[in-house]
């Protein structure tokens, strides 16, 4: 009999225990939190020092991250969203669903980046990857459509660098972007639905290029020890995605959310990026990066679009992707 | 009375799951704020019917041949053959087009001999790549229909047609004719209604812009610009196809055709001749064309599997347990609904037929509005999977009971009657060992479905509900092509070993 007493003590213990830690939840996309990614070791940094549990709740990529905040709407249990792409900010905007982060601008981008709604917390340039048995990669879009060499491309209105690819063509071409698409026809030896199919089939060898990042060779010297990959460095710029982290405003832990962001851009955070994400840290690492990336090209010229502009021209430039391709 | 409880519940079940289809979709609507379509769904309208045509129309010329000589011909392997050709059809998405790609890629060995031979290369992308994977991922299924309606054919009657003289043409006019014209309208819907919502196949390999299906447009309008209107107009328009093509295959499809026969082995003659030699290259033809992908698939797995996370082996458990009992879920309501149907209730057909052409990203997303705000759709997670992806599965199922429940219906339903044999022990006695066979078949057809399947758990999954296809597209994402290549393995082994026990449970239980 006395067992019923007892047992009903320790549930509210465990009640109460429960009720004293804070969940912090974290919407993010798969690969962030996937235990390759650099989710579990921030969660671990992170929960040590604010005596709460952190949450990482994921969907797909960072276009279905948005998607996934959106269907919530204010009710979204989210506290924090981590990996939404600069292309989608301004309808990340849009929604009305985000409040100011507060922290300072981040240091560590090769352009002045700052917003008060959206913290970057990495960054890289999309390229051509393509394997260092390439004879003369090319050295601008332009060579590239005068080239036999076969590419394999995201499609924009499916995946994040499909989109930063028409983007990256329409800021460095403007009006002349349709023509670029028209002379890359015959290059493209098909539009996958995501990045992962696109370096799927060019590991396959289905193809001699295929769009990625310029530290993608690093994920294979690095992780791999395979040094056959390399990025071709393109004359006219290479484009930018910056990945941003938001508050919500309709968190129920603001000061957890903002402890949760200063620290997503510290060092200790920012730290883990580099291998774990394959992107350049938002802030610069008092270690330095890990060795390995200094082999990675550099772009003498970084294109980004503003984020209302991006958001204006986006599906302009896709209907133009996709009329000079129909043809 | 039984037979009223009967109508009652096939009523609801059949209720259930336009509820599920047409009123995710309708969710979706209701959180529309805008109505129209985007200039290229006109587009997309017209490749996604071009190629789905295509598509089930080569399916099912290329099954009767195939069909027609695994129906006649006795040789070692050939129940092993069988079980195995079902294989592509079980195959997850992604893993068929890159075992597709290892074969008839540019590095692959088809590409490799025309080299060789001095010939110039082939392309596999374009509408002919779309549709070669198409054919590759649904012929099987096409062939295991019409190898069930071969074998549905009372061997009295091919005894008859010999006794009476009949040459191998006149055999089939007289009966194998009549049995093809009773399965390939519905097995042509099939793979016409299955094909409609391609995405990942008809992108990856379609080489272009040119090749965007609805569901593409689905996911765009879903996924990048939130328009949920646009996303419910497109689901609309796909259910509306399927309603037509159903309703097509109903006024086409004749009723029985045989009468019952006194279950003799037997069967189809094996002629003699050319005949054998054309029986055998179709045989070849078919073993190169789908093992081949097969056999690349699991070389490609192999290397990889030392280096397996351990996390995929609870994610292999999940899976299957979700796929075992969404498959027994989907085989009770298909038996329920196919045996109703046969009852006269015909407008079932269409609710049964309709999962066939639901985007898994509506009903997703339409589930995910409908519980949202109430309960976390994390604790979700798996119940919702289990029931879409029985709700899914259904469809194939009732295809492959309806030909046989009209049989039986028709050839024992009034001796069961006049014996007064009804409710469970007509089930036990009758029912359940006459259509056994397409039973296993179907419910392992649908474990396997249920364990490729990623299209709702995507959006409900949290941390500790990821299936295995899930942690396949998740290890893809982060480079880790081998280790994905090696859990896609493990994925296609689980899913055949579930598909063998349960068709093996079928075949040693039929009556025939």
């Amino acid at each position: 009999m006395k067992t019923i007493p007892l047992a009903a003590g320790f549930a509210c213990l465990a009640t109460l225990a429960a009720a004293d830690t804070p969940v912090l939840d974290v919407y993010t996309y798969d690969s962030f939190a996937a235990e390759w990614g650099p989710g579990p070791a921030i969660e671990k940094g992170f929960e040590a020092t604010c005596g709460c549990d952190l949450r990482f709740v994921t969907a797909g990529d960072g276009a279905a991250l948005l998607a996934r905040v959106q269907l919530e709407g204010a009710a979204s249990a989210a506290d924090v969203v981590v990996g939404i792409d600069t292309n989608l900010t301004a309808a990340a905007r849009a929604t009305g669903l985000f409040a100011p982060h507060g922290q300072p601008a981040v240091t560590g981008l090769p352009m002045a980046y700052d917003d008060a709604d959206f913290l970057p917390f990495d960054w890289g340039w999309f390229a051509f990857v393509h394997n260092k048995t390439l004879a003369n990669p090319p050295k601008s879009f332009e060579e590239l459509a005068a080239s036999d060499l076969k590419i394999v491309i995201e499609d924009p209105r499916s995946s994040t660098p499909g989109l930063g690819l028409v983007m990256w063509v329409k800021a460095a071409y403007g009006d002349r972007a349709a023509e670029i698409w028209a002379g890359l026809k015959d290059n493209i030896v098909t539009v996958t639905p995501g990045w992962s199919e696109a370096y799927g089939l060019f590991l396959e060898g289905e193809a001699d290029m295929v769009l990625s990042y310029t530290t993608s060779p690093a994920y294979h010297l690095i992780a791999e020890s395979d040094d056959s990959k390399a990025a071709a460095a393109f004359g006219e710029g290479h484009y930018m995605q910056v990945e941003v982290a938001g508050k919500l405003a309709a968190s129920d832990q603001p000061a957890l959310a903002d402890a949760f962001l200063a620290y997503l851009v510290s060092d200790a955070a920012q730290n883990v990026i580099p291998t774990t994400n394959w992107m350049y840290p938002a802030n610069p690492l008092t270690a330095g990066l890990p060795k390995g990336f200094e082999t990675l090209i550099q772009p003498e010229k970084s294109l980004l679009m503003a984020q209302d502009e991006a958001g204006a021209l986006r599906d302009a430039a896709v209907a133009e992707w996709q009329a000079a391709l129909a043809k | 009375m039984a037979s009223r409880a009967g109508q009652i519940s096939a009523a609801l079940l059949g209720l259930a799951v336009a509820a599920l289809t047409l009123g995710s979709a309708a969710m979706t609507a209701g959180h529309a704020t805008d109505w129209s379509l985007g200039p290229a769904d006109g587009a997309a309208l017209r490749f996604t019917l071009l190629q789905a045509a295509l598509s089930a129309a080569v399916s099912g010329v290329l099954a009767i041949p195939l069909a027609r000589a695994l129906a006649r011909r006795r040789f070692p392997g050939r129940s092993l053959l069988i079980r195995l050709l079902a294989a592509p059809f079980l195959l997850p998405v992604v893993v068929a087009v890159l075992g597709l790609l290892a074969v008839f890629g540019r590095a692959g060995p088809v590409n490799a001999a025309l080299a060789a031979a001095g010939l110039p290369p082939l392309s596999i992308y374009g509408l002919h790549g779309v549709v070669i994977a198409h054919v590759f991922l649904n012929l099987p299924l096409v062939t295991r229909m019409l190898l069930q309606g071969w074998q549905a054919i009372p061997a009295e009657r091919f005894r008859l047609a010999e006794a009476l003289g009949m040459p191998p043409p006149s055999q089939f006019r007289h009966l194998e004719w009549p049995m093809l014209r009773s399965l390939l309208p519905g097995a042509f819907a099939t793979v016409f209604l299955l094909c409609l919502t391609s995405f990942a196949v008809a992108l990856t390999l379609g080489g272009g812009p040119k090749a965007s299906t609805l569901e593409l447009a689905i996911y765009q309008a879903l996924r990048f610009d939130f328009d949920l209107g646009r996303a419910a107009l497109l689901a609309a328009v796909q259910f509306g196809l399927c309603a037509a093509v159903t309703l097509a295959t109903l006024r086409l499809t004749p009723g029985g055709v045989f009468g019952p026969g006194v279950d003799r082995a037997g069967g189809v003659s094996s002629p003699p001749g050319w005949r054998h030699g054309a029986d055998a290259l179709a045989i070849g033809l078919a073993v190169a064309f789908l093992l081949g992908p097969l056999l690349a698939v699991m070389l490609r797995g192999l290397p990889g599997l030392a280096g397996l996370p351990l996390t995929v082996w609870p994610a292999l458990g999940r899976s299957v347990a979700l796929s075992i009992a969404s498959a027994l879920l989907a085989s009770t309501a298909a038996l329920t609904l196919a045996l109703a149907v046969t009852r006269g209730q015909s407008w079932l057909e269409i609710a049964a037929m309709l999962p066939l052409s639901a985007s898994g990203l509506v009903m997703g997303t339409g589930l995910f509005l409908a519980v949202h705000p109430t309960i976390s759709p994390e604790s979700l997670a798996l119940p919702v999977t289990l029931m879409v992806n029985a709700t899914m599965a259904l469809p194939y199922l009732f295809r492959l009971l309806l030909p046989e429940a009209r049989a039986l219906r028709a050839d024992y339903g009034r001796l069961s009657e006049s014996l007064g044999l009804t409710g469970v022990a007509r089930l036990r006695l009758v029912t359940l060992p006459r259509l056994a066979r397409p039973l296993g078949f179907g419910t392992g057809l649908a474990a396997a479905l249920s364990m490729g399947d990623l299209g709702v758990i995507a959006l409900f999954a949290g941390e500790r509900t990821e299936t295995l296809p899930l942690l396949v597209q998740r290890l893809m994402g982060a480079y880790r092509m081998e280790a994905a290549a090696a859990a896609a393995l493990v994925l296609v082994a689980a899913s055949f070993a579930l598909f063998w026990a349960f068709d093996r449970w079928g075949a040693a239980r039929a009556a025939t």
